[in-house]
């Protein structure tokens, strides 16, 4: 069995090893409080400061802004709900069909909080997986506390114009909040320049540990804590610091600005030969979401007239990992939302596959993908009664 | 991931009887693209109607094919009366079990083997009347009393796992638990009643709750420098005092109503009601 070929980076990413070697002192010597006021804690303390520096850098932010969280979750939470406190008066929510759960579940619950009647407006996608701006621009009002946009999408890589979309925002006066989690490290971000109020990003996307996030809230911007307790993150955030992951996350954002060039070159071509090599060799394939304004790590497929987890067991067999939009792999019994809102038809939702690349992927990897799906595709749809059918409608 | 059987991802990898029978004389196609699964069932029945070739398209996940498979294998060779009798449970079990999101896999094999079956007769297909309860998947409400029935079926979340009906949208919840009611209420009188709450002196449930509490409650609190003593038992009422560390404890409250009367509730009487000594 060949090693792991790893194409599911947007579901969680490989620690980097640098990120590993950083961390593993706070594991063990370094076991000190940041908070403590002796010197052995004070020196965890520093490296908070440098890890908080790390983040800033990347994302072209102040150090006063970044808040580290437990997990990309916790810091939309946060910040939407933050907004809802900060707006006792007004009961309207922006937010996308396409927006991963830790948004749309929320979404959906500020609807059903006790005392606020909250409207949810979640604007459609077309075809390619993007955003209407007019829409958008009619959607905001006096009502509004908040508008919750990702970055990128998880599932097909669409990035939507979010320093258009703040930029809107602010001028109706209304705070804006941007998931990040699949858009930090992959492209570049300068938060200086943009009206954005908060941003959410997730460590364990960008190649550090699972459990460690990070909420970027612009200065000015009002703030209600998610997290009550102690005085850690200047009171915004309680709870004992999670020192060694906050001390890996630094240094992946660090290795993260490195690699930017890496992520739209390499990374890039990679992806772009996988997904050309997958169209031209697989009859019936479709790429789901938009061409260029993408992600260039990732790609999600189509193969008409089968089913993704099927596909996904047969490319297991080659330790291959990726994921599905399919209902089977997700335990509901639907396709994905995502597919569903860009209305992706059925003969293909249930076939998509995304694979998603990282720094750590190699071209020997891509040629063996390319080598062994169409025969993959080509045995399920040999079983498959809609396949010799497909004509006949 | 899901959890599947060897047998299941034997058959998945090496499906038996994949294609087409050409002269098949009893075919079945049940589900569709838009539902994420279906399946085509052809048999070639000979004159003593016995099976004597069985063949299957499917497109779908692992245990849609895995369950066509060992349908496949089942029937062949089979008398017609025989086959029929198959049941869902037969199929998920000749498989080693189906994680129980999946058993519409194997009802959907029971489907389509029912429906090849009226084909050959020339009868139309059992099920496919009554009234549609879930729009998004075309399930009926005989579909759906008959899973209840067949297999058991005691909460809403069973029949979606079973049939699919309320995967989608969710619309159909309400008249699914409607269903449920109905048919379970009518077999009630058929099922020995259960016994009510157990009746339990109170000398049994001091020493029930001694019990408990030495074997769990108090080396957790003793953990945390805390003790607890049993004063008496009142009925349901059941009074303890807090000692050492949690004494004094600002958070004994909630020990005593999230942990110690949570523990005892389970694990002697759901009914007691722990109260602190005054
Ligand atoms: C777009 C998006 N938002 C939020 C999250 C949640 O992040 P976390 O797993 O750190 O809570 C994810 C990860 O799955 C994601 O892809």
């Amino acid at each position: 069995m060949n090693d792991v070929i790893y194409m599911d980076n947007n579901a969680t990413t490989k620690v980097a090893p640098d990120v590993l070697a950083a961390m593993l002192p706070y594991f063990s010597e370094l076991y000190g409080n940041p908070s403590s006021m002796h010197r052995f804690g004070g020196q965890v303390g520093r490296a908070l400061v440098k890890a908080r520096e790390q983040v800033a850098e990347l994302l072209g932010a102040d150090t006063e802004e970044i808040i580290f969280t437990s997990c990309g979750t916790e810091s939309d939470s946060t910040a939407i709900l933050s907004a809802v406190r900060a707006n006792p008066d007004k009961h309207h929510i922006v937010t996308t069909r396409v927006e991963h759960p830790a948004v749309k579940n929320l979404a959906t619950s500020l609807r059903n909080l006790t005392g606020h009647k909250y409207r949810v407006t979640s604007l459609g996608v077309d075809n390619e997986g993007m955003l209407d701006l007019d829409e958008y621009r009619k959607a905001l009002s006096d009502d509004t506390a908040i508008v919750s946009v990702m970055w990128a999408n998880n599932e097909t890589g669409v990035i939507f114009p979010i320093a258009e979309m703040a930029a809107m925002a602010k001028e109706e006066g209304i705070l804006f909040h941007t998931d990040a989690v699949q858009a930090v490290g992959k492209i570049p971000i300068n938060l200086r320049e943009l009206e954005v109020n908060f941003l959410s990003l997730s460590g364990h996307k960008l190649h550090a540990p699972k459990g460690v996030g990070v909420l970027y809230v612009k200065k000015g911007t009002p703030y209600a804590p998610f997290m009550i307790g102690g005085h850690q993150e200047r009171g915004r955030r309680g709870g004992t610091e999670n020192t060694a992951s906050i001390v890996g996350l630094g240094k992946a954002c660090e290795l993260a600005g490195a690699w930017m060039s890496l992520e739209n070159s390499k990374v890039r071509k990679l992806r772009d030969k996988l997904e050309e090599g997958l169209l031209a060799s697989i009859p019936n394939s479709i790429l789901n979401g938009h061409k260029t304004s993408r992600l260039p790590n990732t790609c999600n497929i189509s193969f008409e007239y089968i089913e993704g987890e099927a596909i996904l067991l047969h490319m297991d067999q080659y330790n291959i990992c990726a994921s599905s939009g399919s209902a089977c792999t997700s335990g509901s019994l639907e396709p994905s939302h995502v597919m569903r809102a860009m209305g992706v038809p059925f003969t293909a939702a249930h076939g998509s596959i995304r694979f998603s690349l990282s720094v750590f992927n190699t071209e020997d990897e891509v040629d063996l993908v390319l080598e062994k799906m169409p025969a993959i595709i080509a045995g399920l749809r040999e079983m498959s009664p809609f396949w010799q059918n497909r004509d006949k409608g | 991931m899901w959890e599947y059987t060897d047998k299941v991802k034997e058959h998945f990898m090496n499906p038996r009887n994949v294609g087409e029978i050409k002269d098949a004389n009893a075919v079945g196609e049940v589900g569709s693209l838009s539902c994420g699964d279906a399946l085509k069932l052809m048999l070639k029945v000979d004159e003593k109607e016995i099976i004597v070739d069985a063949k299957f398209q499917t497109f779908g996940c692992a245990s849609a094919i895995a369950s066509s498979s060992a349908l496949t294998e089942m029937v062949k060779g089979l008398p017609l009366t025989e086959a029929e009798k198959i049941t869902n449970e037969e199929i998920a079990d000749f498989l080693g079990g189906l994680p129980k999101e999946k058993m519409h896999c194997s009802v959907m094999g029971r489907e389509a083997l029912e429906a090849a079956v009226a084909n050959y007769r020339g009868v139309p297909v059992p099920v496919a009347e009554g009234e549609v309860v879930c729009e998004c998947f075309g399930v009926t409400d005989l579909e759906v009393k008959r899973a209840i029935e067949e297999s058991h079926l005691r909460s809403v979340e069973d029949i979606t796992n079973f049939t699919k009906a309320g995967g989608g949208c969710g619309k159909c919840l309400d008249r699914l638990q409607e269903i449920l009611d109905e048919v379970t209420g009518s077999a009630k009188s058929r099922i020995i009643p259960m016994k009510g709450p157990a009746r339990m002196t109170t000398i049994q449930k001091i020493k029930k709750i001694e019990d408990v509490l030495e074997r769990e409650i108090r080396p957790a609190l003793r953990n945390d420098g805390g003790d607890i003593e049993l004063i008496d038992v009142d009925g349901d009422m059941v009074i303890v005092a807090l000692r050492g560390a949690c004494g004094g404890c600002s958070r004994s409250t909630t020990t005593l109503k999230e942990y110690v009367e949570k523990t005892l509730r389970e694990q002697v009487l759901d009914t007691l009601v722990v109260e602190e000594e005054r």
